[in-house]
């Protein structure tokens, strides 16, 4: 299978681990990825707070940019850019005058052509391929966190379940872990307030972080990257704020796939993370098939 | 007695401007309050979705002004938990993002949104600039524009560390393109000097 790939600003930064054991697990899958050509920011939560025009603009030159190369599906592993793409996409398909004004910004055509794909869609067509291959079942408790973005709005994003979604967990059953069943899928983690607001992070992050660990959970599971840079990299913050001691790790599904599927724990990009996750590496016992 | 908009103010109220700028209608909102007891912020807001909603339900001046002046409309994370659970299907994040900006351009926004505002400007100014988002200088242009020198200095060393912080920023080719964009939509000159 070939599909398009568009990373995003924060999967060549902060959350580079995600970009790396996408990678890891489409080679893993037989998933070819072909990068959108020269791609450009998709203005993430902050676009669209400035000019609303603008935050339409840079997602339609990513789309042209797939579309002038061909490209008739593109997968964007970050929550956030996969929103902004489909919201946008959405926008221009209802509203033909606008989308000829864009165009115009632009520069380039965009049909409308390119449909865009998230990583749990791509990897839930894969299953069956993930549940053969896996040679170390995961055999953890996990609770599986959606956050906001592949989520909401549904008529926009037309994925899953916005109240209750289980395509992760059921990603992560066919990975032999035990998806729990908890209170927080799709609260919001505080996002974009990571900087300007800690503290409003600190408690709303602490929420989900606290409701993991009262489920029981071994490891939280997501995929997006800033809940991922959320519920780790604010730690410390969420720590204090609950006055507790929460150590319970937080993996992108690309990488807990990839321990399930065998893959190096270091080529998956384990060791990045502020709060360890390589307690979770497989054991000899459990690589055993 | 109507709650008909005030006649010297008609077709300059919010609620015109947003049906006009955006196509939501406010008097679809029927107060049921759903929005703000879902709203994962609701506790820190001055004033909720709900009651934001009613106050410019009326097209009275003086209730757009308090709405505009509120802490409540740029505490909203657009996480979309109100438009997905609204019987009336009203997409209030929308209008948060109208209000925002209407706030700014009247002079009226909050004093406490100016970190907030520090951040997305310093943020879209990178993207301007090479296309991408550089993280180092979105981080050193928030700190000069917010004053906060010291926020979060422990956490850079243990990004670098761990290969989160890449030094250079990545350009783009298409640079100029985006330049273009960006003047064609913020304008030409760099907003919030």
């Amino acid at each position: 299978m070939r599909i398009g790939y568009y990373p995003g600003c924060s999967l060549l930064g902060s959350s580079r681990e995600f970009d790396e054991s996408v990678r890891a697990l489409a080679q893993a899958i037989g998933l070819e990825l072909v990068t959108v050509p020269d791609w450009n920011c998709c203005g993430a939560s902050s676009a669209h707070v400035l000019d609303h025009r603008l935050s339409l603009a840079l997602p339609a030159r990513i789309l042209a940019q797939a579309e002038a190369a061909g490209l008739t599906e593109v997968l964007a592993p970050c929550a956030a850019c996969y929103n902004r793409l489909t919201s946008a996409r959405a926008a221009l398909a209802a509203d033909p005058r606008e989308a000829a004004e864009v165009a115009a910004i632009i520069e380039m055509p965009v049909t409308g052509k390119v449909t865009v794909v998230n990583v749990l869609e791509v990897l839930d067509r894969l299953r069956d391929v993930i549940k053969e291959k896996t040679v170390a079942p995961l055999g953890r408790k996990v609770a599986c966190y959606y956050g906001c973005l592949l989520v909401r709005p549904p008529k926009v994003v037309a994925f899953d379940r916005p109240e209750d979604p289980m395509s992760m967990d059921r990603l992560m059953a066919a990975a032999g872990a035990e998806a729990l069943d908890w209170n927080f899928k799709t609260e919001c983690c505080g996002a974009a307030f990571s900087v300007t607001r800690t503290d409003l992070v600190a408690r709303m992050s602490g929420r989900i972080v606290a409701g993991a660990a009262r489920a029981g959970a071994e490891a939280i599971v997501v995929a997006c990257p800033m809940c991922q840079s959320n519920l780790d990299m604010r730690r410390p913050e969420i720590n204090a704020a609950l006055g507790a001691d929460h150590q319970v790790p937080v993996l992108f599904i690309t990488q807990a796939l990839g321990l399930a599927l065998g893959l190096d724990p270091v080529a998956l990009g384990l060791q990045r993370h502020m709060v360890s996750a390589l307690a979770l590496k497989p054991t000899a016992a459990s690589t055993t098939v | 007695m109507t709650s008909a908009p005030h006649p010297s103010s008609h077709g300059e109220t919010l609620k015109a401007k947003i049906e006009q700028a955006i196509g939501v209608k406010l008097n679809h909102c029927y107060q049921c309050g759903k929005c703000a007891a879902g709203c994962p912020v609701a506790q820190d807001m001055d004033l909720t979705s709900c009651q934001i909603l009613r106050l410019v339900q009326f097209g009275n001046p003086d209730w757009d002004r308090q709405a505009l002046r509120s802490e409540g409309i740029w505490l909203c994370l657009a996480c979309e938990t109100c438009s997905t659970r609204c019987p009336q299907e009203v997409e209030v994040p929308k209008v948060m993002d109208f209000l925002r900006l209407e706030a700014v351009r009247r002079d009226l926004a909050h004093p406490r949104s100016k970190d907030i505002l520090a951040f997305h400007r310093a943020f879209m100014d990178s993207v301007r600039e090479t296309g991408r988002l550089y993280e180092i200088g979105l981080v050193a242009d928030y700190k000069l524009r917010s004053r906060h020198f010291l926020k979060d200095v422990m956490l850079a060393p243990k990004m670098f560390t761990r290969g989160k912080l890449p030094l250079l920023p990545h350009l783009i080719q298409g640079r100029d393109a985006i330049k273009r964009i960006f003047s064609r939509t913020l304008g030409s000159a760099k907003k919030g000097e």
